[in-house]
């Protein structure tokens, strides 16, 4: 069969496939397949998008996913873009029925792009700004030298994380305002009051307790920033004295992309489990031969294979997904008489949970005593030198999952002062919760946000209970107990 | 509406920016292996090595610094094949016991990159800026050789010296010229003949005396950090200088040319009297490589536990060997564990000015790269 062929006994599986797709409800954009080959499909995935700037990390990640696919120790089948279009990249070399399960796990991604609530406010053409941002690094490394502009690179990334995905809560913003949803730093009002006409009800000193916080944090002396601003990166690049603008604009793509990317690593495990939930109920209604049933039974074992070391997203998210909507096919008695729930209504009820939720209320929210035990999830710790199971406990289980969840698994690092010591230096705490920071990274990392903010920082974190502040000031790191 | 859909399939060929990066990537693991070197070239499995194998430097991933939680205190989420139970050991850490290696191993914790490398290559890095010091002409330089070098191609020559490759070559350009396909015959036009040039190599002579204390103090560790700078040093020589000559000796009490073998493996006992291989090696030098004719360097590894009232006589040698020699470097091997204050042998060296006379204290592996830098600094006393 040449290449022909397979391409059009593709394009009438995509057709079956995607007719098949919205009769089952799901709501995607217009799909755009593109088939890679293997490198390619590897340089986007170490990417995350296939016109980004480059840099040798990408290509440490690149040459990583491309060596355990050399010697056959993972694969990659598919590549979706949240854009809108959405790009879907396939496999060269999958055979039919691979991609047929690739297209319908892609639809749901794709689906899920469009309707997650979280998403609503990623730019969707990504694919096109990510590309003029790399042709502008390129034109700095010429004029810069590359050494630079890659040594500055180094440290916006080893920052990156430090964003701010939820500025906007709390803010209302004019409408045309929200495509974008860059705007807004601080003030925090509070829609509830700032209606004008209000009726009088017996809780109303309880907002005005807002007003008194308010009030005396006037009365304090003037601070910089006026509340402590988590977005890192958005801080040094309005704030930091001694950048030039090619620098501000690195700082500033590379925030624009991880705020892009955020979602996405905010929802991981519900993303992967809708895509898998809707690859099944798909492959499992269109036609298949005795021997591609075979194959996608393999693949689909493959894909939600459990692992002993970490959560499988595709695993875990299908399993509550399904969980989910049995529980509301037949609620209880109890839970139709205590939440009026009917019978029936588990498809509504996982429509809903894939618009609203993330994965730290997806789990929070659905992930029962009953699914712990079966998905016999635990926690585990080092203890000497051995990797030890420390809790079976559901709850705690769910808890402990959930934490290791907030900031997308990150440190929450707020800037506390812009100009601490009336010196311009900046102050920085790590909003501690029980995790110690890694110090030898933490003593790498303070130059790196030396070198974007050009004077004295420091770190104040928590360590052996005790409270400890980091200093860098521009030669070596002091530590000291406060 | 939504739910179109299009397949292609592009030409990819030209899309080069993975491969791009993950070049970048590997110099960078370069650099990071440079900056190793000092804990590289004391490598336990490079000394011992053929010296031809790949060897597999475990390096820390070149460093993403972000601040990150300590994956050591943090508890982790699994998930068990449903008989799971509290206690149950998932992985154990591999021995802490090589080098400062933090969270490596099992799936929480950070990766390693394993860099291939050739002993070769690492010896390029090692010996980048390391050259004998103080190299001088010396009269015996006619002994330098005579070589013949296939430099040049040309069209006319003899037909024993036919470049067949070349040749072929032509007539196949030829013949696609003319729009055929492959070869069809060679014309006289299509020869190519290697020619050659004569050159001289002007070697300075140069002779090393490598001195090794291999007394009854000397332990393990010792004769291991004598041994791995003594490897590097013959290495070193022998890719760079083609004439140097090396004379071995060992010594306790007393002292005796041995050959490389021996040298490398042989160990004795008993006490140490070091000035024993200084008279033997001012011997060899009276009988053997006459100072006017030869660029002379001396050597000397021990532990600095020498016979306390040898040690005047220690110094009245070394300022002998002074005279004849280039450079005359002395080597001492501290234990770790004990003894950091210097030998009696080596406060005596102190009171020598020369600044051809080089000193230097090996606490740990890590010393050995550069006591290799200090010794072939190629700029002493210039």
């Amino acid at each position: 069969m040449d290449t022909k062929d397979e391409l059009r006994l593709l394009e009438e599986a995509i057709e079956k496939i995607i007719a098949k797709a919205r009769e089952l409800g799901l709501d995607f954009n217009d799909m755009y397949f593109e088939i890679c080959p293997a490198d390619i499909i590897y340089t986007f995935g170490a990417y995350g998008m296939p016109t980004r700037f480059s840099h040798w990390t990408f290509g440490k990640a690149y040459h990583k996913m491309k060596t355990f696919y050399d010697y056959n120790l993972s694969k990659i089948y598919e590549l979706v873009i949240n854009s809108n279009p959405c790009y879907a990249f396939l496999l060269e070399g999958n055979s039919l029925i691979q991609n047929k399960l690739v297209t319908a796990h892609v639809l749901g991604h794709s689906d899920f792009f469009k309707n997650n609530l979280h998403f609503k406010r990623t730019a969707k053409n990504m694919v096109e700004s990510m590309a003029s941002a790399a042709q502008r690094f390129r034109g700095y490394e010429q004029k810069y030298g590359r050494n630079k502009v890659e040594a500055f690179l180094d440290a916006v990334i080893s920052t990156q994380e430090h964003v701010d995905p939820y500025s906007w809560v709390g803010i209302q913003e004019p409408e045309e305002d929200r495509q974008t949803g860059e705007k807004g730093s601080g003030t925090k009002k509070n829609c509830l009051t700032s209606g004008k006409e209000h009726k009088e009800t017996p809780y109303d000193d309880l907002w005005k307790l807002d007003n008194f916080q308010e009030k005396q944090s006037e009365e304090k002396e003037k601070k910089f920033p006026s509340n402590p601003q988590k977005d890192l990166l958005l801080f040094i690049m309005e704030h930091a004295r001694d950048l030039e603008d090619w620098q501000r604009d690195i700082i500033s793509v590379v925030r624009q992309e991880m705020l892009y990317f955020w979602p996405q690593m905010e929802t991981k495990i519900m993303n992967e489990g809708w895509a898998t939930y809707w690859h099944l109920q798909i492959m499992r209604e269109i036609e298949l031969s005795e021997d591609e049933a075979i194959e996608f039974a393999k693949m689909h074992a493959g894909v939600i294979q459990p692992s002993r070391f970490h959560l499988n997203p595709y695993y875990l998210g299908l399993k509550i997904f399904e969980d989910i909507e049995k529980r509301w096919n037949q609620p209880t008695a109890e839970e139709k008489k205590k939440y009026k729930r009917l019978e029936g209504e588990g498809r509504k009820k996982i429509f809903e949970v894939r618009e609203l939720e993330n994965d730290t209320s997806f789990l929070r929210n659905y992930l029962t005593k009953e699914l712990v035990e079966e998905l016999d999830l635990y926690l585990y710790k080092k203890e000497k030198d051995e990797w030890k199971i420390v809790e079976k406990d559901w709850a705690k289980v769910r808890d402990e999952i959930v934490a290791g969840m907030t900031n997308c698994g990150y440190p929450y690092i707020v800037v506390e002062d812009g100009d601490f010591n009336k010196r311009g230096e900046l102050y920085l705490r790590h909003c501690y919760e029980g995790v110690n920071l890694d110090i030898y990274y933490l003593e790498k990392t303070l130059p790196c946000v030396y070198q974007l903010w050009g004077r004295t920082v420091h770190l104040e974190t928590v360590l052996d209970e005790r409270k400890i502040l980091f200093t860098f000031n521009g030669e070596r790191i002091i530590k000291r107990f406060t | 509406m939504n739910g179109h859909y299009v397949v292609t399939r592009e030409d990819w060929s030209l899309h080069r920016k993975g491969e791009i990066d993950r070049q970048r990537h590997q110099e960078k693991i370069k650099e990071a292996l440079k900056n190793n070197l000092p804990d590289l070239v004391s490598e336990e499995s490079i000394i011992t090595s053929d010296g031809q194998k790949v060897i597999k430097v475990p390096i820390r991933t070149l460093d993403e610094y972000h601040f990150y939680y300590d994956q050591g205190k943090k508890t982790h989420a699994g998930q068990g094949d449903g008989k799971s139970k509290v206690g149950d050991v998932l992985a154990h850490e591999p021995n802490a016991g090589s080098g400062q290696g933090k969270g490596a191993g099992e799936e929480p914790g950070l990766d390693y990159y394993e860099a291939e490398i050739t002993i070769d290559e690492l010896a390029e890095m090692v010996f980048e800026d390391l050259g004998l010091p103080n190299l001088k002409p010396k009269k015996k330089a006619e002994l330098a050789s005579e070589a013949v070098e296939f430099k040049d191609i040309r069209k006319k020559g003899i037909s024993s010296n036919i470049d067949r490759k070349r040749t072929v070559l032509e007539a196949i350009k030829r013949c696609a010229l003319s729009g055929q396909d492959g070869l069809t015959k060679i014309t006289p036009d299509d020869l190519r003949f290697k020619t050659w040039e004569l050159t001289y190599k002007q070697e300075s002579n140069a002779v090393v005396l490598a001195m090794m204390d291999t007394s009854g103090s000397m332990g393990v560790y010792e004769k291991y950090i004598a041994r791995s700078f003594f490897f590097w040093m013959v290495r070193f020589l022998r890719t760079k200088y083609q004439n140097v000559q090396i004379v071995f000796l060992a010594h306790h009490v007393t002292a005796a040319e041995v050959s490389e073998e021996e040298f490398f493996t042989k160990g004795a006992g008993g006490g140490t009297r070091c000035s024993s291989v200084y008279k033997l090696a001012l011997e060899i030098i009276k009988n053997r490589f006459n100072p006017q004719d030869y660029n002379l360097y001396a050597f000397h590894f021990s532990d600095g536990e020498n016979l306390f009232t040898d040690n005047e006589l220690c110094l009245a040698l070394i300022k002998e060997l002074l005279k004849h020699c280039n450079l005359v470097g002395y080597g001492e091997i501290k234990s770790p564990f004990y003894g950091y204050g210097d030998s009696t042998l080596r406060l005596t060296f102190k009171r020598l000015t020369d600044p051809r006379f080089i000193a230097v204290i090996i606490k740990d592996k890590s010393y050995v790269y550069p006591a290799l830098k200090k010794f072939f600094a190629q700029t002493h006393g210039q």
